[in-house]
Order: structure tokens, then sequence, then C-alpha cells
């Protein structure tokens, strides 16, 4: 009778562990730290093919500072054998999504949303670059094995409501720290009913609530989008267990939502606030920029001409190129879009869509932190859905299919 | 290990972008990370927070991973953080690259004297009376008396 989390690392809840990492990786922002850091220890990298470097915080690089700090961490990989995943690959947690782990292991990304991974059934949490240096040179590292806050799903979305609403409802209920320490389960029939990208954008945002990791347990979507890729995977079965916290949540109540800024849980019915006038669309991130989001996004846009501009990012080549060939991209070019190379975008305020003072900017990613997306910039965070509604309105309105 | 400093509150929620904004992460130079400090949220701070003690609101240092946040603090001169709880990303950081932490929930004015002893586990503010700290895992306590995970890692050998 135990919680995932206990389950994979092997102890209970509130033991220290020093675990082998299965699947260890870090991005161009933080491999860059990772790298210095671990030269200074100066032992040599345990199991290099293990490793991933993926670039994607500013691809391809917007200044010569930047490409100086990529072509060290190129070089590194080249000579250390570690597998490079280069710009245009698209963004870390997407890549590992797309085949890269296994349920059961433990994945440890030097980036916040590394628990996107959960999603796997997967032990997925992020660290610094400091920690990223130590399993390079020691192949583990140490975790206090969390307690776990259950969130118990009935039912099925409907009206207009994608996971990301259920995301940031179920942010929004336990607030910016209401389960720091702890990781997050989601459980119950409805969690069955999510698909594979839909478990991807509620685990991505288990750390706006400050968790270490957003689980659901493999099942038959987990093991057949993995069979996708080749990777065999079989089901978890779900125990009893002792959960610290438990909530429920009913997919069918749950509506359209905008968090507003600068809160990631400060949700709210989007009719709250429709008509908020907008500068900029963004659809994309390790949050919502899977293919399932801009099949959404282009369904809805086809034919019709956005009335704001729109900055659309792939989270993935792989994603990039399903879109072009299921016709999903042409819709998005031509209803005026702009569309950007895969990686991470403008979520972080470096590049490709930077808000100006006192802009406004509705977005489907996941942070709308003070001067996040650009000092004095504004952001809302919403579903592809009420992005879509919104880009096509020149302001924030509900999503096709909202009661 | 006994320090002292001011106090500087902060609010709660504080992010790592606040701490250190996305715009200085494209260089490795810790002296703009420490110059730039909480600039978005007041820029004057970054000048005062040489032998502060930082005396925050819940859930400090959440957000993204970036370990800049902890440099920059550690760089600008701050003493030691005090609050209530830490987002663990930042925790953990906190802990490796050795800027001492503490989780407890301390009443003070800013330019109080604060005093955190990690060892008795108590920080206090002035004359009030001290405030139990949260105990910290005997490997934390490894790390930190290293003076961070690389020193604990290369002493290792």
């Amino acid at each position: 009778m135990a919680t995932l989390s206990e389950r994979i690392l092997g102890a209970p809840a509130g033991a220290c562990v020093d675990r082998a990492v299965d699947r260890p990786y870090a991005h161009d922002g933080t491999g860059v730290l990772a790298l210095q850091t671990f030269r200074t220890i100066g032992k040599p990298l345990v199991r290099p093919e293990r490793v991933r470097l993926l670039f994607d915080h500013i691809v391809p690089a917007n200044n010569s500072e930047t490409a100086t700090l990529q072509a060290e961490l190129r070089r590194f990989a080249r000579e250390s054998g570690v597998p490079l995943c280069d710009v245009g690959e698209g963004i870390c947690h997407q890549v590992m999504s797309e085949g890269g782990v296994r349920p059961g292991e433990v994945v440890i990304g030097a980036d916040s949303h590394t628990c996107t991974l959960g999603a796997f059934g997967a032990f997925a949490t992020g660290v610094g670059a400091t920690d990223m240096a130590a399993i390079w040179a020691t192949g583990e590292t140490w975790l206090r094995v969390p307690e776990t806050t259950n969130l118990s799903l009935a039912g099925r979305l409907g009206g207009g409501a994608e996971a990301k609403d259920l995301a940031l409802a179920y942010v929004s209920r336990l607030g910016m720290d209401g389960a720091t320490y702890r990781a997050l389960e989601f459980t119950g029939e409805g969690a069955a009913t999510l698909s594979m990208a839909g478990r991807l954008t509620c685990s991505n945002l288990a750390i706006e609530a400050g968790a270490k990791t957003g689980l659901f347990y493999a099942d038959r979507t987990t093991c057949e989008y993995l069979a996708g890729f080749g990777v065999a995977a079989s089901p978890q079965a779900v125990e009893d267990a002792h959960y610290a916290e438990e909530h429920e949540f009913d997919l069918g109540a749950i509506e359209p939502l905008v968090a507003v800024p600068h809160r990631v849980d400060s949700a709210r019915p989007v009719d709250r606030v429709a008509g908020t006038a907008i500068d900029q669309v963004f659809v994309g991130t390790c949050t919502n920029g899977r293919l399932e989001d801009l099949e959404r996004f282009a369904s809805a846009v086809k034919g019709r001409r956005v009335k704001v501009r729109t900055v659309v990012v792939p989270a993935s080549r792989r994603v990039l190129a399903d879109a072009i060939r299921s016709g999903a991209l042409e819709a998005i070019v031509e209803a005026g879009c702009t569309v950007g190379p895969p990686g991470c975008g403008p979520c972080l305020g470096m590049h490709l869509g930077v808000l100006g003072e006192g802009e406004v900017c509705l977005s489907t990613a996941n942070r709308n932190f003070r001067n996040r997306m650009g000092v004095g910039g504004e952001v809302y965070l919403a579903s592809v859905g009420t992005a879509a509604a919104s880009a096509l309105a020149g302001e924030i309105a509900p999503p096709e299919g909202a009661a | 290990m006994k320090l002292s400093g001011r106090a500087l509150r902060l609010p709660p929620d504080l992010d790592t972008d606040m701490i250190i904004a996305g715009r200085y992460l494209r260089t490795r130079d810790r002296a703009v990370w420490a110059a730039h400090a909480l600039e978005d949220l007041d820029p004057t701070l970054a000048g005062r927070l040489g032998g502060a003690v930082i005396v925050a609101g819940p859930n400090f240092g959440c957000g993204s991973s970036r370990e800049q946040a902890a440099v920059a603090l550690r760089e600008a001169g701050v003493v030691a953080v005090v609050a209530p709880s830490f987002a663990r990303i930042f925790y953990r950081n906190a802990i490796n690259l050795g800027l001492p932490i503490a989780e407890a929930t301390l009443d003070c004015e800013d330019g109080d004297v604060v005093e955190v002893d990690l060892e008795a586990g108590v920080v206090r503010a002035g004359d009030r009376p001290p405030v139990p700290i949260a105990p910290l895992s005997a490997r934390m306590r490894a790390i930190l008396g290293a003076g961070g995970l690389v020193e604990l890692l290369k002493g290792a050998a």
C-alpha cells in the first residue's frame, strides 16, 4: 500500500534515498552552468550515453554571447559522447516525452517543468544546475520521498474545457505553495479519459502548485502512446495509498478559465475577463505546444483571420512536421499567425515575441509572473481554445463550445 | 553556524524571475547577477543586500529552477534567507551553493538585527523571543557544512 512515488523510490514518504538517475537532462540555459560546475568537481562523466542535452531556451541563438555559450555545450557533447538535441529539435520535456521516458523511471531535468514527464508514471522532477553537475559526476542523486496530494478525477471534460482548464483549476484550488515538497497523483476514472497530451499538460503545471512531480499511473493510453514510439511499457496498478491530502474534481464541471496577472493560482471563468484588450496571443510551450493543441487551434482559425499578432511555436520538430502533414500549419499560417521554430519561444521573455511596456498577452504557457515575458508586460494564461477565440476576437473571448 | 545581519523584509511567493530576471541569464558573470538581484521588485534593493538577512513570506524562490537566483543573493552579500517555506528547487539550490536558509516564521521590522543560529536551530529578531527553525536533514547539514555540494563531492575522492 504505497503511493506511486514511494513505489518508484522504494522507500516511505519522508525517507531520504540515493537513487541512480535513469534519465538526466539539461537544456542550453542550465547546461552552461552545469558544465561549469561539473568541470569544477573534476570527476569523469558517469554513463554519458544516458545524459541528454537539449537546446530549447534560446534557439537559434539570439546574439553572439548566447551563441558562444551554446557552442561550448556543443563541443562538450561531442567530446564526451553525450547525445545532443540541437537547435530545432524542440523543448526538452517534449522531446523526452516522444519515447524518451518509461513508466517507473527516475527522470531528473535541470528545469522546473521536468514534472511534465510524471504523466508517464515516472518520478520526474526538476533540479538546479549544481545538482545536475553532481548527477553527471556520480550517476545518482539524493531525493526525499515526498508525501502525496491526491487529485481524484471523475467524469469527462466538456463545454469547451480542456486539460489546461483542469490544470489552472487545481493550481488555483491548491494555491502556489499548496503542494510544496509533495507529489501530486492524478487518479480516478476521469484520469483515464485524458489523452496523453492532456496528461502532460496537467503534470506540467504541478510545479506551479509547488509540487515535486505530477504523476499519472501508466495505463492503456500510456502504453499505446509509447508503442507509437517503439517503446514497450506495462500499466501500473493503482493501490490504496496513504495520501497527505485529497481533492476531488468533477471534470464535467470544469469550465474554461483564465489565470490573470501575475499569479498562476488566480484562475477565474473566462466570462469574467472576456473583452479584456490584448496585444498578442501566444500558443506553444511545454504546456500546450503539442500536435493536439496545434490541431485544435487550427480547426478554430481555419479560413478566418486573427485580429491581433499571434505567435505559434510547435513544441518539437516532430510536432511541427506532423502539423505540416495534417494541414494544421497551413491553416494557422493563412489565418495570419507567425510560426516560430520549435522551442520555448517567448515564454521566458528572451526572444520571438517579447512584450513591450504595458502590452498584454494571452498565452497558453504556464507562468504569468510579473515581467516574465517582457518588462511591463502582462500575461493571462488560458487554454488553446480560449487562445484561438481571443485571437479571432482581438480581445479575451470564451472558446467555441463554452456554455 | 551563527549568522547575523539587518532584516530586509520581502513579500510571499517571490519567484526566481523576480530574484534574477531571465534577461540576465546569458552570462556567467556573477557580479552581473548580484548587481541586478531583485531589480524588478525594486531597483534599489540590490544595493541594500550586503549584510542583510532576508525575511520573506512563504514559498520563497518559486518558479524557475535557475540557480542564478541563489547565487545572485549570495554574491550580493545576503547573510541568510529566513522564510516560513521555500520552493523546493530553490531550497536545494541554496544549500548546494552554500547560501544559508532557515525555515521559520519570524516577526520583525526592516532593519532589526536578526541572528540565525543554524546549530541551535533558532532565529531571533532584536530582543524578541527566539523562533525555532525547521531542522535540516542530515544530508542538508553535510552539504552546508562542506560549503556546498561541489566541495562535498571534491572531498569525497
